[in-house]
């Protein structure tokens, strides 16, 4: 789950890290106000849940006060990767010298949280660690240790030549490794952390991802949690157990085990298909999480043919035939659908099918051919 | 021979009173498995298809001398259920729960090093030898003994591939279900290194998908410390952009997680990779046939 900036500096403040003055507002009348009240110049920030705002002309700096209205009214409404600006931050203009990097997240390698950080800040970081690698700095964080202050030390001097921002810096990464522990994050970034005028180190931009496993424990971050359309169908089938993404191909599809259906998506592909989504309906299974599937497959007026690929380990076969034959009694399905089923109660599971006459097949690679075949008929 | 689990492996069954952990724990059982005890706090005295329950591992291990333990409890007690299989001396630890939190996985990992426990999973499907013992979720009747070791990050693509290769007549020596959680146990490089020092296996298959860097590195320690033949399938090789790899990973590895980068690091150290499924068993007879 991601929040907006605005929201990740809220909590940065409330952990006594240095931010931006600065106010959300709605309208345009709420950011002339918002500039008013702070002094200019502003920086006008579009809020989405996306990356790349200001190569999409989503930051502004506002000199003048014609300027606000002016920026703010272009901001607020603007499409950003598919999501709509409806809120932006005016944040108080800040004079500085140097900008850096600094981050937390998880490094599967060490099987630990690692401290990120960079002097080359204010650039995307996906791009320094393309083109230079070396220049960002990683930290291990020992999880019985925590950030020590000999370590957060190091990452300052790492950075810093002054010893007055050491100790700011050394503070300030303290501070961000308990946000970072506390909120199940998954991703914790200040880009650019900046030098002001007065010597003081600063958030300008802030950038906070979660652990979905972890929201149950984290209802104040749940709170804030503001899916998009196709999340929110997304939502709905983690409810009940599946993991649905939408794709724009025909062939819909229902796996069991997110790698099988990966190689599923690829093998439709691979046979000249186009899948319609991802969908796996997860481990163990009862009837009803079948009929759900189904109901989301077909939710999708693209899907000309359905491909279930069944292999029973922990999902029982049986189980997902049942669920099959009473999703076709409860809903109307008017398009073709290729079954495969094997593992766990296979036996039990065709069998159950066999009353209902759909057409079965014994391998994943006949399957997919079989459907992409429909697919052309229908 | 085979990896890890065996005849002499003593299976404790963590969370058994519940859906699935019954259910497998018969599944395993019937399978040949020595499923020694089950644990669920506030149940012990009871049993689960024969098998006696206890209320806390450290009882079940001293009544039953219990060597593994698979646990099927639900993700928000994963870890602590992880913690006291290894504070009561458990050799080997599958968890198959899913959804278990990140950091609570970061904060086992230290314990885990300093008791010498090792752990599979979690998010995983277990692993077998087949003929020997079955730890976990997989059904048991799509595999045959044989000299071929695999190991794979997805659950059911793995039953997949072994559904291809027992079709084949080609048998294995110990098939490992990994997981696919940010932070897990046991991985490529660990089971690699088993497989290779196993006498049993004679070919391995590593089936990888997207995302993060295991392949990549798994690749260099092929090319370093692998002298048997090796095999792969990675999936995800049609995923959407965006859907896939975290910010963050792109970070630490450096840009890497696609299929295509996978794929050539493999092929880069003479590891042949299927473009499909199906086309595994071929491959393994071509490599082996050498």
């Amino acid at each position: 789950m991601k929040i907006h900036e605005y929201q990740a500096k809220e909590i940065f403040s409330r952990y006594r890290i240095p931010v931006t003055n600065e106010v959300v507002c709605y309208t345009v009348d709420e950011a002339v106000a918002a500039a008013e009240k702070l002094g200019l110049p502003v920086v006008i920030k579009a809020q989405v849940l996306a990356g790349g705002r200001g190569k999409a002309g989503g930051v502004k700096l506002a000199r003048t006060k014609a300027d606000v209205p002016e920026l703010a009214g272009k901001i607020l409404g603007m499409d950003i990767k598919g999501y709509t600006v409806e809120k932006v931050l005016v944040a108080q203009g800040v004079k500085f010298s140097s900008e850096f990097y600094v981050g937390l997240t998880i490094d599967r390698n060490s099987k630990s949280v690692i401290f990120m950080a960079s002097s080359e800040g204010g650039v995307e970081i996906e791009e320094v660690a393309k083109d230079n690698p070396d220049a960002i700095h990683k930290f291990v964080i020992d999880p019985d240790l925590g950030l020590t202050p000999f370590l957060a030390r190091k990452i300052a001097f790492a950075l810093f030549t002054d010893f007055n921002l050491v100790k700011q810096g050394a503070d300030l990464f303290q501070k961000l490794y308990r946000i970072f522990m506390d909120t199940d994050s998954s991703l914790v970034e200040i880009n650019p952390l900046v030098i002001t005028e007065e010597g003081k180190l600063l958030a300008l931009d802030g950038k906070m991802n979660f652990d979905d496993n972890a929201l149950f424990r984290q209802s104040a971050i749940e709170a804030l949690n503001e899916p998009t359309e196709d999340e929110l169908k997304e939502l709905d089938a983690k409810e009940k157990g599946l993991t649905y993404i939408r794709l724009d191909g025909s062939i819909g599809c229902m796996v069991n085990g997110a790698g099988l259906a990966m190689a599923t998506l690829d093998l439709i592909k691979y046979f000249g298909g186009e899948p319609a989504n991802f969908l796996d309906i997860g481990g163990s299974s009862n009837p009803q999480k079948v009929i759900d599937a189904m109901n989301l497959i077909l939710s999708d007026k693209n899907v000309k043919v359905v491909m279930i690929n069944i292999f029973g380990g922990i999902t029982r076969c049986d189980d997902v035939a049942r669920g099959l034959i009473s999703a076709l009694e409860k809903i109307k399905v008017d398009v073709p659908i290729v079954v495969r089923l094997s593992g766990t109660n296979s036996k039990e599971g065709l069998e159950i099918l066999k009353q209902a006459n759909l057409p079965i097949v014994e391998t994943m690679s006949q399957a997919a051919q079989k459907a992409i075949e429909l697919c052309g008929k229908n | 021979m085979s990896i890890l689990v065996n005849q002499n492996t003593k299976l404790l069954v963590q969370g058994i009173t519940g859906r699935d952990g019954s259910f497998h724990a018969g599944k395993m059982k019937a399978y040949g498995t020595n499923v020694v005890a089950g644990v669920s706090p506030g149940k012990g005295g009871s049993a689960v298809d024969g098998i006696p329950v206890f209320n806390t591992v450290e009882q079940a291990v001293k009544a039953t001398g219990a060597n593994t333990s698979i646990i099927f409890v639900p993700a928000p007690l994963a870890a602590d259920a992880i913690l006291e299989a290894s504070e009561a001396g458990i050799e080997l630890v599958i968890a198959i729960s899913e959804g278990v939190p990140t950091l609570d996985m970061v904060k086992v990992m230290p314990y885990l090093a300093k008791k010498g426990t090792k752990l599979i999973g979690p998010n995983c499907p277990g692993l077998i030898s087949p003929d020997e013992a079955l730890i976990g979720i997989l059904p048991g009747n799509i595999f045959l003994k044989g000299n071929v070791g695999l190991m794979s990050r997805s659950g059911t693509l793995t039953y997949e591939m072994v559904y291809q290769l027992t079709s084949n007549g080609i048998g294995q020596s110990t098939c490992v279900g990994l997981g696919g959680d940010p932070v897990a146990g046991l991985y490529f490089l660990e089971i690699l290194q088993m497989f290779q020092d196993d006498p049993a296996t004679e070919a391995i298959v590593l089936i990888g998908e997207i995302g993060g860097d295991a392949e990549e590195r798994a690749a260099q320690f092929i090319k370093e410390h692998v002298t048997k033949p090796v095999v792969a399938f990675i999936a995800g090789q049609s995923a959407p952009p965006g859907k896939r790899m975290g910010h963050a990973g792109a970070i630490i590895s450096s840009g890497s997680g696609t299929a295509e980068e996978k794929i050539k690091a493999f092929e880069q150290v003479g590891v042949k990779v299927a473009k499909i499924p199906s086309e595994i068993p071929d491959l393994l007879k071509q490599v082996m046939k050498k």
